[in-house]
């Protein structure tokens, strides 16, 4: 009935700086960035793996309503809007230490879990994202 | 007005952050607050206002998550887990985890509810977050 799951979404709260991060610190590549007049069509991916995209959306009229927009933008910047990636690595260690050096925010260090050696990050704006060296 | 709602629930998660991160440590109001970058009295009122517990309510119900976890998943002894949690006496921890609880650590180690299904390939940051006894709910 299906074959993948190509897309998904995250909230962000300043595209400009959601590029930088996601590209420049994180490590993922620009799958698309494109002016659609309406919104900014921008979308992440791994290198060399455009099959699953991630588009970060930025929460707005007229999608949303001011007062909507507002309400997502705190509970993005809170944690809780659920906002969430897990990207898999051959080597967590050596990408915690390259991530940290770019001052990236550490949730958790990389320890051995039942399922791999994993650490977790968050975004500028407040969403997960786990790294993990999968057993 | 908005923007430094957002700007202060960053801050607020960053030190929740730490603690989820660093609850072994003696870690105390001042160095949370410095985490955060705002005042101790700031922070304890915007912590609450932001995740509806106080910062030592959330610290505290974290290391006993911790011990719930490692009661259930190790053999190690109760004064091992205790110390390794945070806590820097038996006799607190002992009284603190009963009263969240509701039984001793040893008892919890042997009666306490298990899981319904294995949690071994759940990413440790869901385990940490659902596990957690809460103090939603509790009177103040």
């Amino acid at each position: 009935m299906y074959n993948a799951i190509t897309r998904s979404q995250l909230f962000v709260l300043d595209q400009d700086e959601a590029l930088d991060f996601y590209v420049n610190k994180l490590g993922l590549e620009v799958s698309a960035d494109l002016d659609l007049g309406f919104m900014r069509w921008l979308t992440v991916c791994v290198p060399g793996d455009p099959a699953r995209e991630i588009l970060l959306e930025k929460p707005g009229p007229p999608a949303l309503d001011d007062v909507t927009a507002a309400q997502v933008r705190e509970l993005v910047s809170k944690g809780a809007m659920g906002g969430w990636l897990c990207i898999t690595t051959d080597d967590a260690q050596a990408t915690f230490e390259t991530l940290k050096n770019r001052g990236v925010d550490i949730t958790d260090e990389p320890s051995p879990k039942p399922y791999g050696i994993d650490f977790g990050i968050r975004d500028p704006f407040g969403n997960a994202i786990r790294i993990g060296q999968m057993f | 007005m908005a923007r430094s709602v957002i700007d202060d629930n960053r801050r607020m998660l960053r030190a929740r952050d730490a603690m989820d991160r660093d609850f072994a440590l003696p870690l105390d109001l001042a160095k949370l607050a410095s985490v955060a970058a705002v005042s101790e009295a700031h922070f304890i009122r915007s912590f609450k206002a932001t995740f509806g517990e106080t910062p030592h309510r959330y610290l505290q119900r974290r290391r006993i998550e911790r011990a719930m976890y490692l009661l259930r998943t190790t053999d190690r002894s109760v004064t091992d887990i205790c110390m390794e949690v945070g806590f820097s006496s038996l006799g607190t921890f002992s009284r603190t985890f009963t009263a969240i609880v509701g039984e001793s650590p040893s008892q919890f180690r042997v009666h306490g509810p298990a899981p319904h299904a294995p949690t071994s390939f759940v990413p440790s940051c869901f385990v940490k977050a659902w596990a957690r006894p809460s103090s939603f709910r509790e009177a103040s």
